[in-house]
């Protein structure tokens, strides 16, 4: 859902920034400087913050939140809570880092996607949640999402969703031309060409190279192109994970079998909708976009594991998802803790989760009411089955870089030449590696 | 000051100094609000991204004063240069396309002969009514092999056009928009440039026996040229500014479009994606030097002839 937005409004990206802008101006003030609140940071200033209630700013353009905040105020009467859309993605992302430059109208609660989590806690932006009394959930998320808000004993944002990899496939068009669901990549590629033979108009997926898609199958692969260990950076393409799936893609590209259909755009929701674009290898947070973007293909779509890289094999990847967190700069981030709790881990999941929300919490993830849900979209599949098996099958130790923001916007300039030229997936990638590497070194970190 | 002083002073051949003192301050007293202004959202900005542009803000490290760094790593800059470049190209190709169809345009309506003149007019200038932004999208829908106008004319005649927003004709195809938009706007100005021209003119030429094609060169695009320089000009900087289009195209096609598509596009780039604040301020700033020069050095040729 949120991805849908996300994409809008990178299409409108100029406007949108100025817009964020103006934002970022008419948020001065906004924030609760009125409402008192220490700095010191523990369980016990969280109660009595929420006992002498307060103003909270809330920064997100996650659609189920307004909701929730409203529920939060029915809680505790005494705080108010302003819910401000501050742009999508990299939109909102550049208006909070102006306002915290500037040093005014700072949220107190935003949302940051995981990729971009680490821009801003590297910076010590967002506050540690851990003495507020976060590091006491780690149980409560499952592994990958809380692996990415947290970086050793510092908890830097509580997840609100969560992206478990699945692959999503129309099952009219596979039973039409009778090919098997493919559970391998290799066997992905062998029915994209069947199906792209049996007929020309028909492409296994659209894809026109998207940096969070590509770093999603390397992790997958086993590939960790990115280190991080504070300042020191390394950024390396050449391991085997990432290597396999450069390999494998190119397969794809070389055969032209990709439909040269950006994501998100009126174009891919009209050939997922008329069967023209056959999978879709993505997060679970999907099925409300195909069940608004592509209301024509209903009953026809299925949902099934990841393929693997290797037969046999259990590994998958998380793609998207966010987190909630308390900037710095915050007046009163006890306050904001206790709504970021309520929202990420508290009562808030279950009224987000039944708006369409992928949660990132074991207990919602693994309830039984969760998971015997029936979509009719889906032909009655329990989706949410195969979501969860991914989830608990995420491979560990990814890590994305604490400049990803801006790598993945040269991923285009660069691995992007692959899908129009005849530059080659690995050249593309060796260029996005060093452009970054220097973007790296120009920042100040030790690059490797 | 220089419009104000000549009649003040031609009445009074020796006015007593008080007076002509309070004078000087009247005059500052009427530039006042337009300077407050042109200070406040003209200089004051311009001043600051100087400012800006000496200093570098690194993610670990914080800020730090660096002179003139910015500016030699901007003219060593690779991507500023092909950005450039590509501007360059672009205004030596689609400008004189531009201004030439507006041209003919121009003297086509002007020349009486045209069936249904108001109506060319007002057709060939509504497209520039429309906002860029909308003329963007609109033009990016046409360009589509999929499901745009390109796609519908290859499943009617079976053909297959190649795709306008592949790497080789992104530029052009830009170009296009550009002078769909502002052909009118260009032709409008020249229209109201020859509208001026003495009617005089015209009967001496008849009575000298000039043909059509001899008072154009002759009367019609001398009296113009002040037009057509102010016109060019515009265009030139129109051309170096160019953002709106990539920006809008680049969603739709991600990889042709890079980042550093045109210099504004570039400053942007650094801007916002790559918090790069410092240098972005001075790439802007190097822009608007070129430009400048550019833009000064068209009017001064411009100039030179007429006199």
């Amino acid at each position: 859902m949120y991805n849908t937005a996300r994409r809008r409004g990178v299409r409108g990206a100029g406007l949108a920034s100025v817009l964020a802008l103006a934002l970022t101006l008419t948020a001065c003030g906004g924030s609760s400087d009125d409402s008192g609140g220490s700095d010191s940071g523990s369980a016990d200033d969280v109660k009595a913050a929420l006992e002498k209630g307060g103003d909270l700013t809330v920064w997100t353009w996650d659609s189920t939140i307004p909701k929730v905040a409203k529920d939060f105020e029915a809680a505790h009467p005494k705080v108010k809570v302003k819910v401000v859309n501050a742009g999508t993605s990299k939109d909102e992302y550049t208006a909070l880092q102006n306002a915290i430059s500037a040093g005014k109208g700072v949220p107190d609660v935003a949302q940051i996607e995981y990729f971009a989590l680490g821009q801003f806690s590297l910076a010590k932006s967002v506050a540690d949640l851990a003495p507020y009394g976060a590091d006491k959930l780690a149980d409560s998320y499952s592994p990958g999402p809380w692996n990415a808000v947290t970086s050793d004993d510092a908890v830097y944002g509580l997840p609100v969703d969560s992206g478990p990899m699945a692959l999503y496939y129309n099952k009219k068009v596979f039973d039409k031309y009778k090919i098997a669901v493919p559970t391998t990549w290799d066997a992905y590629v062998t029915a994209a060409e069947k199906l792209h033979k049996a007929d020309p108009k028909v492409y296994i997926t659209a894809d026109t190279g998207e940096a969070g898609f590509a770093t999603s199958l390397m992790w997958q692969a086993g590939g960790r192109p990115y280190k991080v260990d504070g300042t020191d950076v390394s950024i390396d393409f050449g391991d085997a994970g990432s290597t396999t799936f450069a390999k494998t893609w190119q397969k794809l590209l070389d055969g032209k079998l990709l439909a040269p259909v950006t994501s998100w755009t009126d174009e891919w929701f009209k050939g997922l909708g008329d069967g023209t674009i056959a999978t879709l290898a993505t997060g679970a947070w999907m099925p409300t976009n195909l069940q608004t973007g592509a209301p024509a293909a209903a009953g026809d779509w299925r949902v099934a594991p990841l393929p693997q890289w290797k037969a046999g094999e259990k590994s998958s990847a998380e793609s998207g998802g966010s987190s909630l967190a308390v900037p710095a700069a915050g007046k009163n981030k006890a306050l904001a803790y206790a709504f970021t709790e309520y929202v990420a881990a508290g009562a808030g999941v279950k009224s987000r989760v039944k708006d369409g929300a992928y949660p990132a919490t074991t207990a919602d993830m693994t309830s039984k009411e969760f998971l015997d849900t029936k979509f009719d979209y889906f032909g009655g599949q329990e989706i949410n089955k195969v979501f969860a098996q991914s989830a608990s099958e995420v491979a560990s130790d990814w890590s994305y870089l604490p400049f990803q923001v801006y790598a993945n916007s040269i991923f285009n300039d660069t691995v992007g030449k692959a899908y129009v030229s005849g530059t080659t997936l690995s050249e593309g990638l060796a260029a996005w590696q060093k452009q970054s590497r220097a973007y790296g070194s120009e920042q100040g970190f030790t690059v490797k | 000051m220089t419009a104000l002083s000549p009649p003040s002073t031609a009445g009074h051949p020796a006015p007593p100094r008080g007076p002509r003192r309070r004078r000087a301050l009247i005059g500052w007293g009427f530039i006042g609000p337009f300077m407050a202004v042109f200070a406040l959202v003209f200089l004051a900005p311009i001043c600051y991204s100087i400012y800006l542009s000496l200093f570098r803000t690194q993610l670990v490290g914080g800020t730090s004063f660096v002179g003139f760094d910015n500016y030699q790593r901007a003219l060593e800059d690779p991507n500023f240069w092909s950005a450039l470049g590509r501007v360059t190209l672009f205004l030596a190709v689609q400008v004189p396309v531009m201004l030439g169809i507006a041209l003919l345009v121009a003297l086509a309506i002007d020349s009486g002969r045209l069936y249904g003149r108001n109506f060319f007019r007002i057709a060939i200038f509504l497209p520039y009514a429309v906002p860029a932004v909308v003329a963007a999208l609109m033009w990016g829908f046409m360009y589509g092999t999929r499901f745009g106008l390109v796609g519908n004319i290859n499943d009617a005649f079976g053909v297959s056009l190649p795709d306008p927003l592949s790497s080789g004709l992104v530029l052009a195809s830009i170009g296009n928009i550009v002078t769909w938009e502002f052909v009118g706007y260009n032709m409008l100005i020249f229209y109201a440039a020859l509208r001026v021209i003495p009617h005089s003119l015209y009967e001496a030429a008849e009575i000298d026996g000039a043909g059509q094609l001899r008072v154009i060169t002759a009367i019609k695009l001398p009296a113009i040229r002040g037009a057509l320089v102010i016109a060019t000009i515009f265009s030139i900087i129109g051309s170096f500014q160019l953002f709106n289009e990539p920006s809008i195209l680049k969603n739709l096609a991600p990889n042709t479009i890079t980042t550093d598509f045109t210099p504004n596009f570039y400053t942007y780039s650094l801007a916002f994606s790559g918090q790069q604040h410092n240098y972005a301020a001075t790439v802007a700033i190097i822009m608007g030097i070129f430009t400048m020069i550019i833009a000064y050095a068209v009017q001064l040729r411009g100039m030179r002839k007429e006199a």
